[in-house]
């Protein structure tokens, strides 16, 4: 009867915009899934974040972004997940153009969450995507 | 899992190994024994300060700024931020975070945030292990920081060789609160947020009760007053827990007390490894069987107690033979 293993998830505010109501209601509704999720606060640099992941060994990573430097900032977090041989599951949420989707998914981003995504739906995607440890 | 290597990497300085072996560790993963017996005699037992006191009073701040100090000494640190999980859902926010972002990307800290879990005394149950990984991995003071809220969560008594327990003034009977359990377990207090009104009716109010006491056996808990978020009188609070670091270093009371803990540590991984042992063995429905048979009474949770006890001791016996 082994217990089932905890999900830790981040919840990141990367860049210089203050809305977080989005990322905490978030944050919420991952709690109550019986995750255990780590705020990071607002104004965080991608270095920032990957330490803070990296420390934290989170399974997944939630990045929030509504000022529009989603394009510089994810792709830079992306980048630096690699360069420290993470591996973690990545959703984006926020205000993201759709002609952005298809860059993001390069990058590695395995979701993009806009606003009116049902929150069942979010914790649903993390439920099946988030892998074993090996 | 290859919980060799794991140990080897953290004591070769690898932090993601160790976030990796913390994870395993508070999931109770089957084989970290391994790695905490190897880590275990590596680590130096390098002091650990604790810090508690009810939600909001400023405790993650204070961390931030006692962190800085000591990480402009050249020390590495550890710190170990506990909050609460949900009893119903057994999910949590980790938000101690937020205080420390000035921390993340120093490459001498290392933070972890941890959900109570199980544990029911403000710390989580594999707060010990934890504090021993970071050991191992080379930082040279462990900051352990939980929740203190009501009068029984003193857990961190097990763990910390320096406790500091914070509180704020204007709270009404904050005193009241904290006089029975965290007053018995403080070396420094701290008012918080002194720049509020009442600040020093609450610092007297405590110096009141401490003077009650009639032998600290070398070291009388100093009430101090703080502003963390400007920075005042965090100098004074340093000075203070370097001043106790020593004093209990040389303290003739201090193998007791690392001794108790220990004993406590031991008991618990016996009961815990046991309590694995007889319910690794029971499926879902037998479990449920036994549950509806208690619910009818026809059994009671004591009988079967034994019984489950009674039956693993004899099983050793058999193998033994």
């Amino acid at each position: 009867m082994q217990m089932p293993r905890k999900i830790r998830v981040m919840i990141a505010k990367p860049g210089l915009d203050g809305h977080d109501r989005g990322a905490k209601v978030v944050a919420r509704a991952l709690r109550d899934a019986g995750m255990e999720v780590i705020y990071t606060g607002l104004h965080q640099t991608p270095e920032q974040i990957v330490q803070a992941a990296l420390q934290e060994d989170v399974d997944a990573i939630g990045l929030s972004c509504l000022s529009g430097a989603h394009d510089v900032l994810f792709p830079r977090v992306m980048e630096l997940i690699k360069e420290n041989g993470m591996d973690v599951l990545v959703t984006a949420g926020g205000i993201i153009p759709k002609e952005d989707l298809p860059m993001l998914k390069k990058s590695g981003i395995a979701a993009v969450f806009g606003p009116g995504t049902a929150i069942e739906e979010i914790v649903k995607f993390h439920r099946e995507h988030i892998k074993q440890r090996t | 899992m290859n919980f060799r290597k794991l140990a080897d990497d953290i004591m070769k300085g690898d932090r993601k190994s160790a976030a990796r072996l913390i994870s395993l560790v508070e999931d109770e993963e089957e084989g970290c024994g391994e790695a905490m017996k190897l880590l275990y005699e590596h680590a130096r037992g390098v002091p650990v300060l604790g810090i508690t006191g009810p939600p909001g009073v400023g405790k993650s701040t204070i961390v931030l700024e006692i962190a800085k100090r000591m990480r402009a000494q050249g020390m590495k640190l550890g710190i170990v931020a506990i909050d609460p999980t949900s009893p119903i859902t057994g999910g949590a926010i980790l938000g101690d975070r937020i205080r420390m972002t000035e921390l993340f990307a120093d490459p001498g800290v290392f933070i972890r945030s941890m959900g109570s879990r199980g544990g029911s005394g403000g710390l989580s149950s594999q707060a010990g292990s934890v504090v021993r990984i970071l050991d191992a991995l080379g930082c040279d003071t462990i900051i352990v920081e939980t929740v203190g809220a009501g009068q029984t969560q003193v857990d961190i008594m097990g763990m910390a060789d320096t406790i500091v327990v914070v509180t704020m003034p204007g709270t009404g009977d904050e005193v009241q609160s904290i006089k029975a359990g965290l007053l018995e377990i403080a070396d420094i207090y701290v008012v918080n947020k002194c720049d509020l009104t009442g600040a020093m009716r609450t610092v007297s109010d405590i110096r009141s009760m401490l003077d009650l006491v009639e032998d600290w056996h070398g070291w009388k808990p100093p009430v101090l007053q703080t502003n963390a978020r400007e920075g005042k009188g965090i100098s004074e609070l340093f000075d203070s827990i370097q001043k106790h670091h020593a004093f209990a270093g040389d303290s003739e009371h201090l193998a007791s007390r690392k001794k108790a803990q220990l004993r406590r540590e031991l008991q618990e991984l016996v009961s815990r490894d046991i309590t694995r042992k007889i319910f690794d063995n029971i499926g879902m429905k037998e479990l449920d069987d036994m549950l509806c048979s208690m619910l009818e009474r026809k059994s009671s949770p004591y009988s079967e107690a034994e019984r489950m006890t009674a039956e693993l001791v004899r099983k050793k016996h058999v193998t033994a033979r």
